[in-house]
């Protein structure tokens, strides 16, 4: 399997803009000056942890660090594109624990291969998705409550179901374990396999009329529905992607470390959440990328792990990350204002 | 350019409404209608703000679904499930409100939902380019269709809804005060391009306030009063007097009712305001008493000026005084306490807050008169807009409604009331009468003429001539930038103010 895993990944980063506009517009670059700032603090935070302890650039750091990004990439990535359309999801962390541990009890001394795990996660996430989706675009309950209400009512299935058991690695089959610790050419799947699924989700959002819609529903949504555009079938649809990728990353969970809790991924909707709007997805909709959602998700990973390299206390890490989400709100708001200044008075001259 | 349809008269209509009927809770928008569109002809839609035409624009875009009636396309019933289905039918449509994707490019904007594919269904970026590069120069505009729809001015968010309305084979073009925002050249340009449509086949529906426009462009008209059918007839033979009465159902008054000025002290005084790159070094006063109007071409720089004036942009150099005391430059609070106030132009964005009630947005700005120890009073918000609501006519269900449920024209009396219930001593209106039907529009001007007699100092930037003829004391022309010309009443003309505005030497004001 290992050929089908590696295909496009480093392909698409120097495609056009989305609008195919030549030189880039002012709020183009505004959003590409974000990504290079958190690709710059990325950089800087990980030289500098390098030099306090080198042994977080060795071979087993790097390693470590693309595994740990890998699930919270992946999950970036699906909320970015629900964030897109003004909406949210919230219960991606209890759906990565419920996969997990829904997979877990179905492999467990069988020898189901890593595919048909996959398949199971994805399938399961995305009937997550569908109904937190259909109960926001259809039932037209807001996002906020949808999403938090699936969390809590997907942890206490999960709870009751686990009941206090756990899954141990020693039940789960070789064939599954093997796709979380393996690697080909010295690089884990699991990175390789959110590599993938982020340029495909990229690419889809740029080159797609659907994904542009998904950002025109984002901007303006009045807009957008006297522009045709079938809102509640793209809603429902990024809910759908959003649990598919959460279901993914529960299945990825398990065979990374084989030991599954009920609360795996407990609480990890905010560190999302953050990623996402860090990188430059307006919580507000319309703007932004999921590379930048990308980036936003390493940095906060490459936070976590530099903060255990330099024996700094974990709680630091919670409070770093809402600061992070903060500036980034708060910078949002600024630049938007100031753009829209400049781009007024440049259309004066 | 003959308005006559192609021979053969009385081709069938394209598009047709029979007995249509639409209510918004207690409002009856649409009662009983009927109209029919032909190929190859225009037809105007008239009536007060409030009468029921955008209702009716959506009831034929697919937006709102009748509640009794049909809508007939080439003579079949057609029930549309939303705009979709109605611009697969050929149906373009410009809204009155601008409806652009402040995140988007212009060319995606344009071409959102029905983009060029190429292999695999994905979008064709170039083509989208292109496509919307020609339609701009088909327009005589200067955008660049890569550029974000954000801080687009409102003249032109217009200009890229009528590229989008012009985007594809439309076989009928419904317009809903199109015109409402473009300069004179500007629309001459957008009649032009419609008339070609028209005459290769295009059935148009056309609204607008103006009503030289209107028999301009079209051959007949349809005209509502409180949502139902007064009259349709061809325009031929039919006077602007009679179209009016018809709207009105009475006859008007004098259109200017201009009152004669006794301008007292200088009540506003801006000296060299510059901003880099949109104006420089101007200058002027008003006074008392007098109603000064700013004139000169869209993107002259004039609305920028009172932006600047007012505090909401920041000059780069120069001052402001208003009553003698120097204002803060920067700083709206501090202008509105010193007496100013701005009733700006992009009232959709600037203007309102849509989902606030009427009273709330009227008492929005005087909030400090209506204070007591820190408590808003309910009660004498409420009068205070119920007031204002009857002097400017404004139609409405309950003050309590939200601003959004109100007909466009309707939406920016409230902005003026808003204002005008602040009590300023120097009012700065930007397009005061944008988008409001001629009975109203006579109305606003005896009011502000009436505020002028009791020493309000009023700066009225207008893109109407006959208006800015009509009411001002003094015309302040700009061009590019600058402050060209300051002509008195005695001496503006349609002539002396078009040549400062278009530049052209010789204008007989003094140049300032
Ligand atoms: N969404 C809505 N909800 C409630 N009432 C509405 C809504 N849309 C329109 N109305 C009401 O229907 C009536 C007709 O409004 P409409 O917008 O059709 O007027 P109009 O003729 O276009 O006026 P204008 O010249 O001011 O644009 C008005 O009384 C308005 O308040
Ligand atoms: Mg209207």
């Amino acid at each position: 399997m290992s050929a089908t895993l590696r295909a496009p990944e480093p392909a698409d980063t120097s495609q056009p803009s989305p609008a195919g506009a030549k030189g880039g517009s002012l709020a183009e670059k505004v959003l590409r000056l974000r990504e290079f700032s958190i690709g710059a603090a990325l950089v800087l935070l990980i030289l500098a942890t390098w030099l306090v302890n080198p042994s977080f650039l060795d071979d087993q750091g790097i390693k470590d660090l693309l595994l740990n990004a890998s699930i919270l990439v992946l999950l970036a990535t699906g909320q970015s594109v629900v964030v897109l359309t003004r909406n949210i999801d919230l219960s991606v962390g209890s759906v990565v624990g419920l996969t997990a541990f829904a997979c877990g009890s179905f492999v467990s001394g069988t020898d189901h291969s890593a595919v048909t795990v996959l398949l199971l996660g994805i399938a399961l996430g995305t009937v997550c998705g569908l109904v937190s989706g259909a109960l926001v675009s259809f039932g037209r309950v807001p996002a906020l409550v949808v999403t938090l209400g699936m969390l809590y009512v997907i942890q206490g299935l999960d709870h009751a179901w686990a009941h206090g058991e756990q899954i141990n690695a020693a039940n789960v089959p070789d064939a599954v374990l093997t796709l979380g610790s393996g690697s080909v050419l010295g690089i884990p799947y699991l990175p390789i396999l959110s590599a993938v699924v982020l340029a495909a989700t990229a690419y889809f959002l740029r080159a797609y009329g659907s994904g542009r819609e998904l950002y025109a529903i984002g901007s303006n949504p009045e807009a957008a529905r006297l522009a045709g555009i079938p809102i509640r079938r793209r809603v429902l649809t990024a809910y759908a992607f959003s649990g598919a990728v959460a279901g993914l990353a529960g299945a990825l969970w398990l065979a990374r470390f084989g030991t599954v809790v009920a609360d795996a991924a407990n609480g990890w909707e905010l560190t999302v959440v953050s990623a996402v709007v860090v990188g430059g997805i307006a919580i507000t909709g319309g703007v932004g990328t999921v590379w930048g959602a990308a980036l936003g998700a390493l940095l906060l990973t490459t936070i976590g792990s530099a903060l255990v390299v330099l024996k700094v206390s974990s709680f630091w890490e919670q409070a770093i990350t809402g600061a992070l989400l903060l500036a980034a709100i708060s910078t949002d708001r600024v630049v938007r204002g100031r753009t829209t200044r400049a781009l007024r008075k440049r259309s004066r001259q | 350019m003959s308005k006559t349809a192609p021979a053969g008269a009385d081709p069938a209509p394209v598009l047709a409404l029979k007995g249509v009927s639409k209510s918004f809770g207690s409002v009856r928008a649409l009662r009983d209608i009927s109209l029919e569109l032909r190929a190859g002809e225009s037809h105007a839609l008239a009536g007060e703000n409030g009468a029921g035409k955008s209702t009716l624009i959506k009831t034929l875009a697919g937006v709102h679904r009748p509640e009794a009636g049909t809508v007939l396309l080439d003579g079949e019933p057609a029930v549309f499930h939303g705009p979709a289905d109605a611009r697969d039918a050929g149906i373009a449509v410009i809204y009155q409100e601008p409806t652009l994707f402040a995140d988007l490019s212009i060319a995606e904007n344009i071409f959102m939902g029905r983009q060029p594919r190429r292999t695999l269904g994905r979008i064709d970026h170039a083509a989208v380019h292109a496509a919307t590069g020609a339609l701009m120069e088909r327009l005589g505009v200067d955008l660049d269709p890569g550029r974000t729809a954000r801080g687009l001015s409102i003249a032109d968010q217009q200009i890229v809804e009528i590229a989008k309305a012009l985007s594809f084979d439309a076989r009928v073009l419904i317009m809903d005060e199109p015109t409402a925002a473009l300069t004179g050249s500007e629309t001459a340009r957008l009649f032009s391009v419609v008339e070609t449509l028209r005459t290769e086949g295009a059935a148009v529906l056309f609204i607008s306030h103006r009503l030289g426009e209107i028999f301009d462009l079209c051959r007949h008209v349809t005209t509502l009063r409180d949502g139902q059918l007064v009259a349709s007839e061809p325009l031929e033979g039919l006077t602007e007097d009679e179209l009016v009465r018809r709207m009105v159902g009475r006859d008007l008054g004098e259109l200017y009712p201009k009152q004669e000025a006794r301008p007292g002290g200088t009540a506003l005084t801006v000296r060299r305001l510059t901003r880099e790159g949109v104006f420089r070094d101007v200058s002027f006063d008003v006074r008392e008493g007098e109603i000064v109007a700013l004139a000169g071409l869209v993107g002259a720089g004039r609305s920028e000026v009172a932006q600047a004036v007012f505090g909401v942009d920041r000059a780069d150099a120069g001052e402001v005084r208003v009553n003698g005391q120097a204002l803060r430059a920067g700083s709206p609070t501090a202008a509105m306490r010193a007496g100013l106030a701005l009733v700006p132009e992009d009232r959709r964005q600037l203007g309102l807050v849509m989902d606030a009630s009427i009273e709330r947005n009227i008492g929005l700005t005087g909030l400090r008169q209506l204070r007591t120890r820190g408590l808003v009073r309910r009660a004498g918000e409420r009068a205070r807009a119920s007031d204002w609501a009857l002097r400017l006519s404004l139609k409405y269900g309950r003050l309590s409604d939200p601003v959004g449920f109100l007909s466009g024209g309707n939406q920016q009396k409230v902005v003026l009331a808003k204002w005008l219930a602040t009590e300023p001593s120097v009012l700065i209106v930007d397009e005061p009468t944008r988008g409001i039907d001629v009975g109203t529009k006579a109305e606003v001007h005896r009011l502000l003429s009436s505020l002028a007699a009791d020493g309000l100092a009023v700066l009225m930037i207008s893109s109407d001539l006959p208006e800015v003829l009509g009411m001002a004391d003094r015309v302040l022309v700009m061009h590019e930038g600058r402050l060209v010309a300051e002509i008195p009443r005695a001496q503006a003309d349609e002539e002396s103010v078009m040549a400062a505005a278009t530049g052209r030497a010789g204008s007989r004001g003094e140049a300032a």
